[in-house]
C-alpha cells in the first residue's frame, strides 16, 4: 500500500509499504532516514523516538499505515525543529528540514565519518549540549534521547535531576552509564536552551 | 519542576591546540547528533536483498534432513543456503575454528544456525524461513560440569586438534589452567582463621544497542566488499577467507558505524551469512539482527562457579588461598582459553598472596556460547575474592577497607605467576579515595521538602512503581577493588599498525591517521587525533575510515586500543615526524646549527628545538611533499603460563579501579536503589579526561547491572527463556546512580605516554562493591549475581 | 495482510463486523511488538486511532466514561482526582514514549494479566462499553478477564470505551518489577477505600491467570472497618487487622514460577504491598498522608 505524511516539515511518500511495517522500517529503508536507530523493536529502549503530532513515541510500535497525513519529526529534523522553535514559528516540524538535505546518507559511509567534526552552527541546543558534554559514546541511543530530552526541555526548561530521569527513562544507554547524559541535559537547560520552549507546541 | 543542577566537569567546546591531556570533543560527534553517522544497520544498496537465519530450536539434536524446496520456491526468495551450499572450509572461530558456518549435521546449542536466507523484503525471507522443514532427533545435554564430565557424557567436539586439546584432562573442558605458587597447603597451617566460600555468577549480556548488521556487495572480480561493525576487522578477514574460498585481498572490509560493542563483536556472526548470500545471489545482501535474534547472535559474558578458601592470621595478613574456577564456555570455544588464562592468572585479586593454589576450567556444553565480555574472567574472580575479603575482615573484626589496605599489592609484588608488577599498583590509594568521599546525604527522597511532607518515589527503590515510600528501606554501603589485564596476554603477539600521512593542504599541514582500530564508541579516533596533533603540531588531523586496506589493529578489547593502537599511531608519527626533520636538514639545514645539533620538535605549525627557537614552518620543510609511512607497532613480549605452575610473565600491564557502593534496599520487598557508586581508577595518565571518565561511569553501570538484574535465564533443557529487552534488563537512567570519579594518573614507563589500558576495570570492582552494600544492608551472605528479590526475602 | 483505516466509529464497527478475526490497533504497544517479533500475523488490522472519540472522556456524577484510546499520560495529567488508583497505575506502564501511545482499552484488548491497569479497575469498579453493530452492552470488568491473554468481547465486537467510578476514598496503586523504570510487573496491587458505601475493593496483577480482585480479603477489611467503627473514628488500623488483610490477599493469588519471579516471592510481594498500601490510604482517609509527588 503507498502511505503519505509529512516528515521533518516536507510530505513524503512510500510506495508498495507492507501491512506490518513500522514507521521506523519506513523512515530508515523506504525515505533514506536512518537517524532513527532500531535497538529493540519492542519500545524498550527508545533508540527510536521520534515527535509524531508532537508527541514523543517509539517509532517501532508505530504501524507506518497509521501515520497517513500525520506530521513526524525525526533526529534528522531536530536543528530545524528547535530553530523554529525558538523564533516563535510552528512547532509542529511543518516548517523543518527539506527532506533532500536530511537525506545524507549512502551505501558506502561518507569519507568523512571518522573525520574532524563539521561547523557546530547548525546544531539544536540540546545536540551541542550532548557534544560538549561528552555523552555520545557509540551514538546508537543518542537520536533517541536527544528527541526525548529535547521534548523534556521544552515542556520544563529547568528540570530537577529526578526530572531528567523521569523523562529518559525509556532511553536506554549502554556506552555512558547516564551521567554525562544528565550532564548534557543539564547543560543544555543552563545554556537556556528552550528560553522559547513555552511558545511551541 | 525544580531546581536544575549545574553540569560538572564539561569542556565548553575546547579551541586550544586539541593535543593529548585535553578533553577534545569527539570527531564524529556531530555526525552522531544529526543522526548522519552510518551505522552498519544504516547500510542500504540499491537493489539489495535482505538476509535471514533460520536458528535451531534445540539445544542439542541430530540434523536428520533439510527440506528447502517450499522457501526457495517462494516468491522474492533468491537463495537458501545450507550447510551442504557452503563453498569452502565450513567452520570458523577466534581462537579454534570449531563453529560450524552453518550446522553440520548436528546443532549443539539454542539458537545455533542451521539455513540462510536472501530475499526481497524481511518479511519474504521470515516468511521463507517459516516454510524449510527440518527433521531432527534430539541428543542427550552437557549443561553443566557434573553432566559434561559425567561417564559416558556425550562429547561435543570429537576428535579435537586444537592446542589444548592433548592437556585438558577430559575433551568436553576447553581448557584448564593451574596456577601453583609456594605451598598453600603448608601456609594454611600459620592461618588463625580459614574461610571459604562458594559463589555464582550468571549469563550477563554486552546487550550493544547496535544489533549486529552489515551489508556485502558483491564485486565485479569476483571479491565481495562488506560494511559491517565489528571489533577486530583482520580477525573477521582471517576467518573469512577460508569460509569464502576467497584470497584476503579479494575481500575488502570497511568499519560501519559501531553501535556498541563490549565483547560481543570479537566473534563472526552475520559477516560469513551476508557474504555467502552477497556471492551466491550476485545482489547486495543487507542483514539486520533484531533484539531476538541479538541474544542468540553473539557470545555472552561465562557463567562460572567459584569455590576460594582464605587463610588470615590474627593480625589480618593473608595466608594463602585456594581456589577453582568453573566457566561454562557454552558450545564453542570462542575466547574460553583466554578467559581461563585471565580467571585463573588474577585469581588472587590486587593483594600479596605468596602461597596459592588456583585452577581454571572451561566447559564445552550446550549451553549458549560463551566468550568475550568487558573484562572476562576477571570480573567473574573478583566476585569471588571481594566477597571473601569481607567475610575475612568481618570474622577478623576488622574494617573492610583496611583489611584490604593491609594485603594489598604494590609496584613489585610478584604475582601468582612469578611475574613481577612492574609499574605503579595504588590499590591501597584508591581505596583510601573511594573511602573518603563524602557520604550522599540519607534519605533523599524527602530532600524536595523541608517540612518532610512532600515524598519523591523516584528518589526510593522502585521509584515510579510506588512500592515503597520509605517502609523498610535500609541503607548500606560496600566496598571492592579489582585487578585486570591490559592489552593480549600469554605469548601473543599483540601489535598494530598505523599508517600516518603529513602533507600541505590549501597552505595548512595536515595530517591524516589511518588504521584499523574499530572504533566502538570508546573514543579512540579522538585520542588518535590528539597523539597526532601533539607529535606532528599539526591542528588539522583526518581520521580515514577504518578499513583492511591498512594492516592490523588488533582487536578494540582487553582495554588495548588506547595503549596499542594509540603506540602505533605514536611510532608512526615519531617517523613521519623524522622525516620531516630530514626534509628541513636538506632544505634548511646550514642556516642554523640548532638543525644538525638540538633535540627538534615539531609544534604549532612549527620545527622548533626543546629550548623553543623556532628554526622553520613546517609548511615551508614539506611543502611539495607527502610523507606517508604504515608501520607496526609492538608492547613488550609476554610469555605463555606453563600449563602445570602456571608460571610467566603473562601479562603486559595491570590496571586497577576500587568502588564505593551506597544502596538503599527495600528489606521487605527486596528491591534495590543504588544510591551512589564512587570510582577511583589510576589511569596512568589521561589523554583525554573527558573520555576516561566516561569509560568509568559506563564500565561501573555494566557492572551495577550484572550486580542486581542481567543475567540471560538458561534453563534446564539449555534453552535461553529470556531474548528479549523486556526480560533481559539493563540499568536505566532511573536505575544508576551519580558516580564520582576520582582520576589518579601514575605513569606507567612501559607504556606510551605513561597510559594504562582503562575500560575494563570499572566493570570488575563495581559488581562486588554493590553485593557488599546490599549484604550490608541487609546481613544477608549473598553468593551469586545477580541478587534477585526472591535472594533477598527468602522466598 | 489488510489494513483498515476507518474514519469513524460506526465504520470501525462495521468494519469488524464484516472482518471478525480483524485485529484492532490503537497505540500499538502490544500488537505491533507482535508483528515485529513475527509472533501473530493477522489477516486484517483495524487502526483506530483516526476515532476521534476514542481519545476523549466524560466525567459524569458518578463515573468517567474513558475513552478506550486515551493515552495513559493524558490519564497522569487530567484525572488524577478522578481516578487516582488508575492514574498511579499509568505513571508505571512502560516508559514515557509508551505511555503517550498506551491506553486502558489496549490493555484490556490484551487481557495480559501483567497489564498495568487492571488491578486498578478492579479496585475502583469499572465496567467495559463492548460494541459491536449489534448494540452495546456493559461488562463488568471483573468479568471481562476470562483467561490468559483472553476475554469476554465477541468477534464482532470492539472496546469504546471503560466506566470507570470516580473515587469517593483514596486508593493506591503499587508493582513490583526488578528495575526501577520500564519494567513489566512481577507483581501488581491496587487498593481502594470506598467511605461512601463504606467498602473496600482490591486488584492483583500478574500473579493469577487472569487480574482478580481478592474478596475474602476485601470482606475480612470491610468487616473489620465496621466492627471497629474506624470509618467514623477514623483510628489507626491495627497492626494485627493490616497483617490479616496482608495474608489474605497473598492467600488470593495464584502465582506461577516465571523468568520474572517465583510464585512465593509473588504471594510474598502482594502481602507486602497489600499492608502498605492499605496504611497509605488509610492515613490518607485520615488526613494524614504525606503526599507523594513525582512530576
Amino acid at each position: 500500500m503507498r502511505v503519505t505524511f509529512n516528515v521533518n516539515g516536507r510530505p513524503q511518500e512510500a510506495d508498495d509499504v507492507w501491512e506490518g511495517e513500522s514507521l521506523l522500517y519506513v523512515l530508515r529503508e523506504r525515505m533514506g532516514l536512518p537517524g532513527s536507530k532500531n535497538a529493540c523493536e519492542q519500545g524498550e529502549c527508545g533508540s527510536c523516538t521520534v515527535r509524531l503530532d508532537g508527541v514523543p513515541v517509539c517509532a517501532c510500535l508505530v504501524a507506518a499505515a497509521q501515520v497517513q497525513d500525520r506530521d513526524v519529526v525525526t533526529v534528522e529534523g531536530l536543528a530545524d525543529y528547535a530553530k523554529d522553535r525558538a523564533a516563535g514559528r510552528c512547532g509542529t516540524g511543518a516548517c523543518g528540514t527539506p527532506l533532500g538535505e536530511a537525506q545524507k546518507w549512502a551505501a558506502k559511509p561518507a569519507d568523512g565519518q571518522t573525520g574532524e567534526s563539521t561547523e557546530a552552527g547548525d546544531l539544536s541546543p540540546i545536540q551541542e549540549a550532548f557534544i560538549d558534554a561528552g555523552a555520545v559514546q557509540c551514538g546508537f541511543c543518542t537520536p533517541g534521547l536527544l528527541v526525548a530530552a529535547d521534548e523534556l526541555l521544552e515542556r520544563n526548561p529547568s528540570p530537577s535531576d529526578q526530572d531528567i530521569r523521569e523523562a529518559l527513562s525509556g532511553n536506554l544507554c549502554r556506552c555512558t552509564g547516564y551521567e554525562k547524559i544528565l550532564d548534557a541535559v543539564r547543560l543544555a537547560a543552563a545554556r537556556g536552551a528552550s528560553v522559547t520552549a513555552g511558545e511551541g507546541v | 519542576m525544580g531546581v536544575t543542577r549545574n553540569p560538572t566537569n564539561i569542556t565548553q567546546g575546547s579551541k586550544t591546540k586539541g593535543g593529548l591531556g585535553e578533553s577534545t570533543l569527539r570527531p564524529d560527534g556531530t555526525l552522531k547528533v544529526t543522526g548522519e553517522f552510518a551505522y552498519s544497520s544504516d547500510m542500504w544498496h540499491e537493489d539489495m536483498l535482505w538476509g535471514f537465519t533460520l536458528r535451531s530450536p534445540h539445544a542439542h539434536a541430530k540434523i536428520l534432513s533439510i527440506d528447502t524446496g517450499e522457501a526457495l520456491a517462494t516468491s522474492g526468495v533468491y537463495a537458501v543456503m545450507t550447510h551442504d551450499d557452503l563453498p569452502a572450509f565450513t567452520k570458523y572461530g577466534l581462537e579454534y575454528k570449531d563453529t560450524p558456518v552453518l550446522a553440520d549435521g548436528v546443532v549443539r546449542y539454542h539458537g545455533e544456525p542451521i539455513a540462510i536466507i536472501a530475499a526481497d523484503h524481511p518479511e519474504t525471507a521470515r516468511r521463507a524461513a517459516a516454510k524449510i522443514k527440518v527433521e531432527f532427533e534430539l541428543l542427550p545435554l552437557v549443561i553443566d560440569e557434573e553432566t559434561a564430565l559425567a561417564d559416558g557424557a556425550p562429547i561435543l567436539h570429537p576428535n579435537r586438534d586444537d592446542h589444548h586439546a592433548d592437556h585438558v584432562t577430559h575433551p568436553n573442558i576447553v581448557h584448564r589452567q593451574p596456577i601453583i605458587r609456594g605451598d598453600a597447603n603448608e601456609a594454611a597451617k600459620r592461618a588463625d582463621i580459614v574461610i571459604s566460600g562458594e559463589y555464582e555468577v550468571g549469563m550477563q549480556d554486552q546487550a550493544f544497542l547496535g544489533p549486529e548488521s552489515g551489508l556485502a556487495v558483491p564485486a565485479e572480480d569476483g571479491g565481495v566488499d562488506l560494511y559491517i561493525a565489528t571489533q577486530w576487522l583482520h580477525s573477521d578477514l582471517g576467518q573469512l577467507s577460508p569460509v569464502l574460498g576467497l584470497p584476503e585481498d579479494k575481500i575488502r572490509m570497511t568499519l560501519s558505524g559501531v553501535g556498541g560493542a563490549f565483547g560481543g563483536r570479537e566473534d563472526l556472526s552475520m559477516q560469513a551469512h551476508a557474504c555467502l548470500l552477497a556471492l551466491r545471489t550476485g545482489k547486495p545482501v543487507k542483514i539486520v539482527y533484531n533484539r531476538f535474534e541479538s541474544f542468540f547472535g553473539h557470545v555472552h559474558r561465562h557463567p562460572a562457579k567459584l569455590w576460594y578458601e582464605h587463610g588470615v592470621t590474627s593480625e589480618g595478613k593473608i595466608t594463602h588461598m585456594k581456589c577453582r574456577i568453573v566457566l561454562d564456555g557454552g558450545a564453542y570455544a570462542s575466547a574460553s582459553p583466554a578467559v581461563v588464562g585471565n580467571a585463573s592468572s588474577l585469581a588472587v585479586g590486587p593483594y600479596v598472596i605468596d602461597d596459592v593454589e588456583i585452577e581454571a576450567v572451561a566447559l564445552y556444553t550446550n549451553n549458549p556460547p560463551c566468550g568475550a565480555m568487558r573484562g572476562f574472567g576477571a570480573v567473574q574472580a573478583c566476585f569471588a575474592y571481594e566477597a571473601q575479603m569481607d567475610k575475612l575482615a568481618a570474622a577478623l573484626g576488622m574494617d573492610a577497607v583496611e583489611f584490604r589496605q593491609l594485603n594489598a599489592m604494590s609496584q613489585g609484588t610478584i604475582m601468582p605467576t612469578g611475574q613481577k608488577v612492574d609499574s605503579p599498583a595504588p590499590v591501597a590509594e584508591l581505596l583510601r579515595r573511594v573511602k573518603a568521599l563524602p557520604m550522599p546525604p540519607e534519605q533523599q527522597w524527602l530532600a524536595g521538602d523541608a517540612e518532610g511532607r512532600s515524598i519523591d518515589i523516584r528518589d526510593l527503590p522502585g521509584a515510579l512503581s510506588n512500592t515503597t515510600h520509605g517502609e523498610g528501606v535500609v541503607r548500606g554501603v560496600g566496598y571492592a577493588v579489582g585487578i585486570k589485564n591490559v592489552g593480549f596476554s600469554e605469548g601473543f603477539d599483540d601489535y598494530s599498525t598505523a599508517r600516518v600521512r603529513l602533507e600541505v593542504i590549501n597552505g595548512e599541514p595536515v595530517a591524516m591517521v589511518h588504521t584499523a582500530m574499530a572504533e566502538v564508541g570508546q573514543g579512540g579516533v579522538t585520542v588518535h587525533a590528539q597523539i597526532a596533533r601533539t607529535e606532528l603540531g599539526v591542528t588539522q588531523v583526518t581520521i580515514h575510515p577504518a578499513d583492511t586496506q591498512v594492516g592490523s589493529a588488533g582487536s578494540t578489547s582487553a582495554s588495548r586500543q588506547t595503549y596499542v593502537t594509540g603506540g602505533a599511531v605514536k611510532n608512526s608519527c615519531e617517523a613521519v615526524r623524522e622525516k620531516v626533520l630530514e626534509l628541513g636538514r636538506a632544505k634548511f639545514g646550514t642556516y642554523h646549527p640548532a638543525w644538525a645539533t638540538a633535540e627538534l620538535l615539531l609544534e604549532g605549525g612549527k620545527v622548533v628545538t626543546d629550548g623553543g627557537e623556532v628554526l622553520a614552518d613546517l609548511v615551508d620543510v614539506i611543502e611539495g611533499e607527502t610523507i606517508d609511512l604504515e608501520l607496526e607497532w609492538r608492547h613488550r613480549p609476554t610469555q605463555a603460563f606453563d600449563l602445570v605452575t602456571g608460571q610467566g610473565d603473562g601479562h603486559v600491564q595491570y590496571s586497577f579501579c576500587a568502588h564505593r557502593a551506597v544502596v538503599e534496599v527495600d528489606t521487605e520487598l527486596g528491591l534495590v536503589k543504588v544510591i551512589e557508586l564512587a570510582a577511583a581508577q589510576d589511569v596512568g595518565k589521561a589523554l583525554n579526561p573527558l573520555s576516561v571518565v566516561g569509560q568509568i561511569q559506563g564500565g561501573t553501570t555494566q557492572g551495577l547491572g550484572l550486580a542486581v538484574m542481567e543475567e540471560i535465564i538458561v534453563d534446564k533443557n539449555a534453552k535461553v527463556r529470556n531474548p528479549s529487552f523486556t526480560d533481559y534488563l539493563i540499568p536505566t537512567i532511573l536505575d544508576t546512580p551519580t558516580i564520582p570519579v576520582d582520576v589518579l594518573e601514575l605513569a606507567d614507563e612501559h607504556a606510551p605516554y605513561g597510559l594504562r589500558g582503562i575500560g575494563e576495570a570499572p566493570t570488575l570492582s563495581s559488581t562486588p562493591a554493590v553485593v557488599a552494600a546490599i549484604r550490608a544492608a541487609t546481613g544477608l551472605a549473598l553468593k551469586r549475581v545477580p541478587v534477585r528479590p526472591e535472594h533477598l526475602t527468602g522466598t | 495482510m489488510d489494513f483498515l483505516r476507518p474514519a469513524s466509529w460506526e465504520e470501525a464497527l462495521a468494519a469488524k463486523a464484516e472482518h471478525p478475526t480483524a485485529v484492532p490497533i490503537a497505540g500499538g504497544t502490544d500488537v505491533m511488538v507482535e508483528i515485529n517479533f513475527d509472533h501473530r500475523r493477522p489477516d486484517v488490522m483495524l487502526d483506530l486511532n483516526r476515532i476521534g472519540e476514542l481519545q476523549e472522556w466524560e466525567v459524569t456524577e458518578e463515573t468517567v466514561r474513558l475513552g478506550a484510546s486515551v493515552p495513559y499520560t493524558r490519564i497522569m495529567e487530567h484525572l488524577r482526582t478522578e481516578l487516582p488508583g488508575l492514574a498511579l497505575a499509568a505513571h508505571t506502564v512502560g516508559s514515557p514514549q509508551i505511555r503517550n501511545r498506551g491506553s486502558v482499552g489496549g490493555n484490556l484488548g490484551a487481557a495480559s494479566p501483567a497489564g498495568d491497569s487492571h488491578p486498578a479497575l478492579l479496585a475502583a469498579g469499572a465496567e467495559v462499553e463492548a460494541v459491536s453493530v449489534r448494540g452495546t452492552r456493559l461488562i463488568p470488568v471483573e468479568e471481562f478477564y476470562t483467561g490468559v491473554k483472553r476475554n469476554s468481547l465477541a468477534a464482532d465486537e470492539l472496546i469504546r470505551a471503560v466506566h470507570i467510578k470516580k473515587a469517593d476514598g483514596p486508593q493506591q496503586f503499587s508493582k513490583v518489577g526488578t528495575r526501577n523504570a520500564m519494567v513489566i510487573a512481577v507483581c501488581a496491587f491496587g487498593l481502594a477505600l470506598h467511605p461512601e458505601t463504606r467498602t473496600v475493593k482490591t486488584g492483583i496483577g500478574s500473579a493469577a491467570p487472569t487480574p482478580l480482585r481478592a474478596r475474602v480479603a476485601e470482606d475480612f477489611l470491610t468487616a473489620a472497618l465496621e466492627e471497629g467503627g474506624f470509618w467514623e473514628n477514623g483510628k489507626i488500623i491495627p497492626p494485627a487487622v493490616a497483617r490479616q488483610f496482608a495474608e489474605l490477599v497473598s492467600g488470593a493469588a495464584n502465582p506461577i514460577d516465571d523468568v520474572r519471579g517465583t510464585a512465593s516471592y509473588r504471594r510474598h510481594a502482594l502481602g507486602v504491598m497489600a499492608r502498605r498500601t492499605l496504611g497509605w490510604t488509610w492515613d490518607e482517609y485520615r488526613g494524614n498522608e504525606r503526599t507523594q509527588s513525582c512530576a
